[in-house]
């Protein structure tokens, strides 16, 4: 009688998991990942920094730690609020005899100027709004602009990936040139040339404010190192036995390509999704910076640090701080995940 | 490279055609009347049918005649040929001094790979990297140019030599800093994977020593990798430099263009997008051929 070997395979993802677990570098990059998704599910629902906007503080509110320092712009602030009696000019202002009667109308709004503090937390940026909220705020824009674009780009890349890899011939000769293409423009032009015909096009008025045109930007740019890696493994797979014998039991070619053959790839397109997150948020920030990111009533990583250009020179360097120590942590967090994960899925160290 | 360059061309044209709206509309503004929207599409053209503007456009680019800027009305080839020169003055040494600050750092780490300081060099170039672009640019401007006063926080002059040691130094400097994070980890995985060569095992069994393996064996063959990586790095470079003029007020064709965009200048934004691609074929083109004097092992088609 043979043996039968009764051992239920590990699935390749529990393997990873345990892999990840093991690895300590991966595990404690994981926790910060995981930790940045809560918030960002926190804020989106609106239980954190939901205020981002709010004017809560004096300009320049100086961080709770350093309440002391004088704050010449908040000061003037405070004073406007106090001395608010203008000289009386009703002899020859020729708006007086209105007065009254504004003042009655402003009499019926009822209005209420909340008390400005003097520190935040984190201190406060030109209009007085609290940095932390804003860098929170700024994390969920600039997270969720990357990982959407980064989507985007990798489904584009990857059905186009696998045309030109698995069908190989007239496909992949009028891919590549599309490749070439998109690779011989300098990105940074290719990605001006977009923000002009998107901001002033025809189309202008449907991505006049959100998000969406710096995601399509980002995604029209840069689904090409991605097509590169999944159409070689689809040409290196294509052959492989699995793959003739589906196709011997009648296997459609979109069921080959995509029911078969793309579970087996899927941890390199997984390792190059992760890459792209990373560069997409750099480039995220940079385009903010110019203007030609996302809308001026959002905050991301970006705004914040074109902010902080003009704010540094008065030496108000917090909110200059904060954008950059959320963004590098996430990003090493994030750089040092896909590390692990490449090693982690790495079936050679099986 | 024929192929590839009618496509750039098809893909600006076409992408301006199709989303870039009516330029007669851009061009005339809010109010303006049947007769002068019509002059206009006229003088550019739009009234004939597209295969016609497609003929236009070519001959525009291979006459480098793209007529006149929309907004100041000056020659776009002028604009290109004025601004050039200032990107290049910033643009080459970033490239030269990327290069050879991250080959021998490379060198050196590859060489010591393993050890405290091959893993320390690493954290810190991931951290490095880490850290937007931008930031380098605020603090590095804010603290040699504002509060040490080393370099001028900013400025550009007439004089190409003034420019290059006065003005240029700071933005050359800080790009070379922010682009040796990432060419130092690439290099180094280029270096590590020959020193795993069967050659480099036979040089140390026949006795020769580190060093000199490292700089006959390693260095020479992990060069042909290096270059074609050099090829690669020119867009990036491009971006670099982009910014850095526009941070820096540097009248180079990067803050022309973000200016172009700014008040949808489209001939501008198409000629600088066309010509700077045909260079950066024309550097990828000059990396093959350089190829075969790396590595006489590969011949050009």
């Amino acid at each position: 009688m043979a043996a039968v070997l009764d051992v239920t395979p590990e699935s390749a993802w529990t393997a990873l998991w345990r892999r990840l677990q093991q690895d300590r570098v991966g595990a404690v990059s994981l926790g910060i990942v995981v930790a940045y998704l809560v918030m960002i599910l926190f804020a989106t629902a609106g239980y954190l920094a939901g205020g981002w906007s709010r004017e809560v503080g004096v300009p320049y509110a100086n961080p709770a730690f350093l309440g002391e320092r004088p704050n010449l712009e908040g000061a003037l602030r405070k004073r406007a609020e106090h001395k608010g009696v203008a000289p009386d000019l009703s002899a020859i202002d020729p708006l007086a005899p209105k007065y009254a009667e504004w003042e009655r109308r402003t009499g019926e709004l009822k209005m209420t100027e909340p008390e400005r503090a003097m520190t935040l937390p984190w201190g406060g940026d030109r209009w007085g709004r609290d940095v932390l909220d804003k860098a929170i705020k700024g994390s969920q824009v600039s997270i969720a602009v990357g990982v959407a674009a980064a989507l985007c780009a990798t489904l584009i890349g990857t059905l186009l990936g696998a045309c030109a890899g698995f069908y190989g011939r007239w496909v992949n000769d009028v891919l590549e040139w599309l490749y070439n293409v998109f690779t011989s423009i300098p990105s940074i032009l290719l990605i001006f040339s977009l923000a002009a015909v998107l901001r002033s096009g025809a189309f202008a008025h449907l991505f006049a404010s959100g998000i969406w045109t710096v995601v399509i930007i980002l995604s029209v740019t840069g689904w090409t190192g991605m097509y590169r890696l999944v159409r070689a493994e689809y040409m290196k797979h294509r052959s492989r036995e699995y793959v003739l014998a589906a196709q011997a039991i009648g296997a459609s070619a979109a069921a080959r390509m995509f029911v078969h053959i793309l579970p087996n790839v899927s941890h390199v397109i997984l390792v190059q999704l992760s890459l792209l997150v990373v560069a997409f948020i750099k480039v995220e920030v940079i385009l903010s910076f110019l203007g030609l990111g996302v809308p001026l009533d959002m905050v991301s990583w970006g705004t914040m640090l074109s902010e902080a250009q003009t704010e540094l020179v008065i030496g108000k360097w917090w909110q200059l701080a904060a954008a950059t120590v959320f963004m590098a942590i996430f990003l090493t967090a994030f750089t040092m995940l896909t590390d692990s994960l490449r090693d982690a899925l790495d079936p050679k160290l099986r | 490279m024929v192929p590839t360059l009618a496509g750039v061309i098809l893909l600006i044209f076409f992408l301006f055609k199709f989303f870039g709206g009516d330029p007669s509309q851009i061009l005339a503004g809010q109010v303006a009347s049947q007769e002068q929207i019509d002059a206009i599409r006229r003088e550019l053209g739009l009234d004939k049918p597209w295969y016609a503007q497609l003929g236009i456009f070519v001959r525009e680019i291979v006459s480098f005649d793209f007529g006149k800027s929309w907004m100041t009305r000056e020659q776009v080839s002028g604009i290109f040929l004025t601004r050039l020169p200032a990107t290049l003055t910033i643009t080459i040494p970033i490239l030269l001094l990327e290069i050879s600050l991250a080959i021998p750092t490379a060198m050196l780490v590859a060489y010591y790979r393993g050890r405290l300081l091959d893993r320390a060099v690493m954290v810190i170039c991931v951290a490095a990297m880490s850290v937007s672009f931008l930031v380098y640019i605020i603090v590095g401007q804010y603290l040699l140019g504002f509060q040490l006063g080393w370099f001028p926080v900013q400025g550009w002059s007439d004089d190409f030599w003034r420019n290059l040691f006065t003005y240029a130094p700071l933005p050359i400097l800080l790009a070379a800093l922010v682009g040796l994070a990432p060419q130092t980890r690439l290099y180094r995985s280029f270096f590590l994977d020959e020193t795993k060569s069967d050659y480099v095992r036979t040089a140390r069994a026949k006795g020769l020593s580190e060093p000199a393996i490292m700089r006959k064996h390693v260095l020479r063959n992990a060069l042909v990798p290096v270059l074609t990586n050099v090829s690669l790095l020119v867009p990036g470079v491009f971006v670099g430099s982009f910014l850095l003029e526009i941070f820096f007020s540097i009248p180079g064709l990067g803050r022309e263009i973000y200016l172009a965009v700014n008040r949808s200048d489209y001939p501008v934004i198409q000629a600088v997008t066309i010509y700077l691609s045909v260079l950066t074929m024309l550097i990828n083109l000059a990396a093959d051929v350089l190829y075969t004097f790396v590595d006489p092992r590969i011949q050009l088609r």
